[in-house]
Parts: structure tokens; sequence; C-alpha cells
């Protein structure tokens, strides 16, 4: 098992075909390695440990019998936001203890015809709202690198599992920057697709126009692996798009020369880091250095991202968590007559985030408030994706720090809401915009703390993405383990 | 507009939350200066511009209208807190004289 952490997917699916190394003893690996460290590091809120071992003695057969798929016998952590059939579902919620459901989504379809092994449920903010993970009803998870510390959010359990050598792989959602603003304070990468790309069925909903699935591994070759295995067009998912899907690994290594890379002046903000800024720009001396040529760009409406989101994804959020009425799944808490049944049952279900967004999302969808509000908010949606637009006639992918900080102290912004979500501000533009981004490490600050670069694509160029990510990365050869889990 | 309250405990309603009344203090001033911030969107002339639903236009999505159950009636409604056969139980909706 020496030296099993530092192999991607490629290589351990090489040892598996080999019969060097059986899924089941993979799978006994990582369940140890999750006995024996996840203690200090909370990223799973449960474990199905019969289930992962029945699957990977189906995958051990598949293999022998040569009917395996991409990541069959590859051990993951799943996002207890996705809905996974006879497993308990909750997304780190009261209101949905117990709920088990009676159908896969189809990302978890696709893992399983692949063969992939699933170890168990991964903490998050609860309904995916939050930026550090501290919103999970059940639990905090601590950054790998530093313990005192958020691994980000709302993946913040997926980055946390997958750095830490407790999964080989996971996948996170992202509806502001929930997989890319974990993965860059936790040193993992992470992808959102393009709107579209990865169907969303079974996705428990938070916000639908923004929500997208997508992998946070600790490679880029295995974060194209993960996403050739989940995308594609979905007759279940009305905003599928119905376009092939490209072999994503087919183009890593390909050289990225004369590759235009635009830099908006208007991500280098006051209020950020001076090492994440000097990060950021020593990061751009490599794409030179590998051929790319660097575009200043200009994304005009950028510092009106915040509010617009908020708008827009509270008031989905209201109208999406309507659901939970203490009728068809979760908790129930009794009253005197339907009404307060409902209330009483919200009112103890949800964690005080979720209240607090449901709240504003009624508020600006209310009579009278609508057109100032939501209404508004969707036009300027329409300016940002027109910065966007006029962006790409001058550039093919645009780079940009994911965060303006490193990872900041546990409890440190939890009592005041806004200024949390004003850490969102680089990575809600491209939800805003439907469009592909990448997060992936880029150099450790002073304290040890991974920085994350991003590098956002036009609509459904993932695989672009993807190749200057992956010469990027092999440039900068940077630590992937964190000591206290070597 | 000036939230204040009334305007919390009333959207909370809507929303069918019940707060208690240090929730409702709490919000209140959160919320206030939320939306404060988000008024900056009015410094924005915005005559004329469609608003975007959707990141990604897609137009008439349609299928066969078909009969395909994908759930037994034990499957969907196996999650509920209180059922009576194949249906869910709720309170008296309708009240009796």
């Amino acid at each position: 098992m020496e030296g099993l952490l530092e192999k991607g997917i490629r290589a351990v699916r090489d040892l598996l075909q080999k019969g060097e190394l059986s899924s089941e003893e993979l799978t006994r690996f990582y369940l140890d390695r999750i006995e024996r460290y996840d203690g200090r590091l909370g990223s799973y809120l449960r474990l199905t440990e019969d289930l992962a071992l029945t699957m990977a003695a189906d995958a051990d057969r598949r293999i022998r019998e040569g009917t395996d798929g991409d990541l069959c016998g590859i051990p993951f952590g799943m996002k207890d936001i996705l809905c996974t059939k006879d497993v308990e579902t909750t997304c780190a919620s009261q209101i949905l203890k117990g709920f088990v459901p009676p159908y896969d989504a189809t990302v978890i379809r696709r893992l399983g015809e692949s063969g992939y092994v699933h170890l168990g449920r991964i903490n998050m903010d609860e309904f995916a709202m939050g930026s550090s993970t501290e919103n999970s009803s059940f639990q905090i998870t601590k950054n790998p690198w530093d313990l005192s510390r958020i691994p980000g959010g709302s993946s913040g359990g997926s980055a946390a599992a997958v750095v830490g050598g407790l999964c080989a792989a996971t996948l996170g959602t992202d509806t502001g920057g929930s997989i890319r603003q974990p993965a860059s304070l936790c040193g993992a990468v992470g992808l959102k697709p393009t709107y579209g790309r990865v169907s969303r069925y079974g996705l428990v909903a938070f916000a639908s126009s923004l929500d997208q699935i997508g992998p946070i591994t600790r490679s880029v070759e295995d974060c194209a692996l993960v996403l050739k295995v989940i995308a594609g067009h979905d007759p279940l998912d009305s905003t599928s798009v119905p376009q092939p899907v490209p072999d994503y690994v087919a183009g890593l290594g390909k050289d990225i020369a004369g590759l235009r890379v635009g830099i908006p002046k208007e991500y280098f903000i006051e209020g950020m880091e001076q090492e994440v800024r000097a990060a950021v720009e020593g990061s751009l001396k490599t794409f030179e250095g590998l051929g790319a040529r660097i575009v200043p760009i200009s994304l005009p409406h950028t510092e009106f991202a915040v509010a617009t989101y908020y708008i827009i994804c509270t008031a989905e959020a209201s109208s999406n968590l309507a659901r939970y009425d203490g009728v068809k799944y979760g908790m129930r808490v009794e009253g005197k007559d339907i009404i307060d049944m409902y209330k009483r049952t919200r009112s103890r279900g949800f964690g005080g985030e979720v209240k607090r967004r449901i709240i504003l999302g009624t508020y600006v969808l209310s009579s009278g408030y609508y057109d100032a509000y939501y209404r508004k908010a969707g036009q300027v949606r329409t300016l940002m994706r027109g910065d966007f637009d006029r962006a790409f006639e001058r550039c093919d992918v645009i780079v940009t720090p994911v965060s303006p900080t490193t990872a900041f102290k546990i409890g440190e912004k939890t009592e005041d809401p806004l200024t949390m979500y004003l850490s969102d501000i680089f990575t809600i533009p491209v939800n805003l915009a439907g469009l592909p981004a990448l997060s992936l490490p880029c150099a450790f600050d002073s304290k040890g703390l991974p920085i994350g670069l991003q590098i956002i694509g036009k609509p459904l160029e993932e695989g672009l993405i993807l190749q200057a990510a992956f010469l990027f990365e092999g440039e900068r050869k940077l630590k992937k383990l964190p000591d206290m889990f070597a | 507009m000036k939230i204040n309250g009334e305007v919390v405990e009333y959207v909370a309603h809507l929303g069918r939350l019940e707060l208690a009344p240090e929730e409702v203090e709490l919000y209140t001033e959160q919320l206030d200066r939320i939306l404060a911030y988000m008024d900056q969107l009015n410094s924005l002339d915005t005559t004329g511009i469609e608003p975007t639903t959707h990141a990604i236009p897609l137009v008439n999505v349609f299928r066969q209208d078909e009969v395909d159950y994908n759930f037994r009636v034990e499957e969907a409604v196996g999650n509920s807190p209180e059922r009576k056969g194949s249906f869910f139980k709720v309170p008296p909706v309708i009240e009796v004289e």
C-alpha cells in the first residue's frame, strides 16, 4: 500500500487490472485511514462499510471478467446532497434525517455503471448554503492543513476528505463556488462544469438555475477521468445539454502555445491578501513559460455579482425548500393544525442560515418587491453574461484567484453573514453566467495554507481548461498530502 | 424600504417559519444590512434589458406524454413521517363546524 496516495486513479486502475491490488484491499485501506484520521478531520457523517465492501467485491469480479468501467474499484466519498438509493441522504440537515431515497441521482447511477465504490456520506453546509461547512447541523469539518481553520464550503467535507487521503476522489456541488472555494482552501482540484453539462437529477435542489455537480480530486487527470464518467445528456433533467461528451483525458499533455489567457482587472481588489495576489500574478509567468499569451481584460459588472447572486439564489431556495413540510419525507413536529405543523417542523428542522435565506428569498419574491429585486437581479445577470461574452472575444480562458484569502479560522465569520457572502466574489460570476471553471492549487502562503487559481472557460470548453491546468500542475509540482495525514 | 420586525414576521409566515423573538431581532438587523447592500443594483440602468433566468438557452424540451412510473407506491410514500396505507397522513385541512 506504500505510495498509494501519491498515485492517480489511472495508475491505481493499472494495479487493479494487473491483479497487483484488489478493490477490496484498496477499500479497506481507505476505511482504515478514515478510522485512523477522520476523528480529527470530521469529513464523514456516516460510513457505509458493508455497502463499500460489497461494491468492492463486485468491482473485483468485473475486473476479472473484463467488464469494468474507467472508475471500477475506485473508492469515493459522497457529498450528502446526492440521492443514493437505499442510503440515508440528509443534506446535513435535521429536516432530512432518516430520508432514504428510493432512487439514484444520475451521477450516482453513472458512477455505479462504471463500478465505483461508495465509502460513506460526506459533510457539507446544510443544503449547501455556506462557505465554511460550519452550517452543517451535525458537525464541523476542519482544514487538513491546519485543524483550527475551516475547509471552505459548502463542499468542505469533500475537499478535506480527498486531500486528507480519506477517499480516492469525490463529487461536490457548486451554486456560487461550493466546489472551487473548498478545493482552493484545501489544496484540491475542483471543477464546476458548464451549467447543463452534468445532470442535476437526484441532486437535492438549492438554486436550480445555478447548481452544478462536479469532481473534487487530488490531480487534474483524476478530475478529467471523473468528469468523463458523470457528464452527458440526461432526459431526466430538462436543463441538461444535448451535446456529446469529449474524451477529456485524451487532451491532457497537449501544448497550449498561443493560448490567450485573459486577466480581469476587477479581480484584483482591495481586501485581497497580498500573498494571494502575488501567487496568482506569479502563476501568469508559468503560463507564459508554457507559451500562453497574457491579455488584460475587463469584466465591468463584477462588483454587482454578490448582490445579484444572493437575490437569485435565495429566491430560488425559498421556492425549492417549500417541499420540506413534514408530509412526504424527513421529520415532522405535530401542531394544532396543518399550518402550525408546517411551521413547527420547518422551524425546528432548518438551521439558522437556511432560515435566513428562506426569509430573504421570500422577501425578494413577495408582492411589491419582485421587480425591485428578483427581476432587477435577472437583468444584471444578463449584463454579467455580456461581460464574459465580450471578454471571450479577446481570450480563450480567464485566470483569476478563487478566494480573496486563504482558509480562515473556525468561527471567524459566523457572526456576520454579509462578510461570509463577500468571500464568494470571485466564484459567483461564473455561476451567474453558467460557465465552466476549475480551481487548482498554485502555491502555499507563509502559514503553509494552499492558494487556489481559477481557470474559467467558454461554455462546454472543460477540455481546454483541463488541458491548461494539467500543464500548469506539471510545472508547479506542489506538495499534495499534509504531514499529519501522511 | 426599511425592514422591521413586523415585516420579518410576516415574511417568515409566508415561508411557513415561526421565529423566536430573539430570532426576529437578529434577522431584522441582518436583513436590513443585506438589503442595503443589494440596493447597489439600483445604481445600474437596466431599462430594456431582458432578465436571464437560465444561463444556457434551451427551449421547448418536450417528451411524449406517456405513463412511465419509476416508483412503486411503497417506495413513493415509504419516507413519510405518517401514513395510512398508500396515503400521506396530515392534520385536518378543512374545518368541520
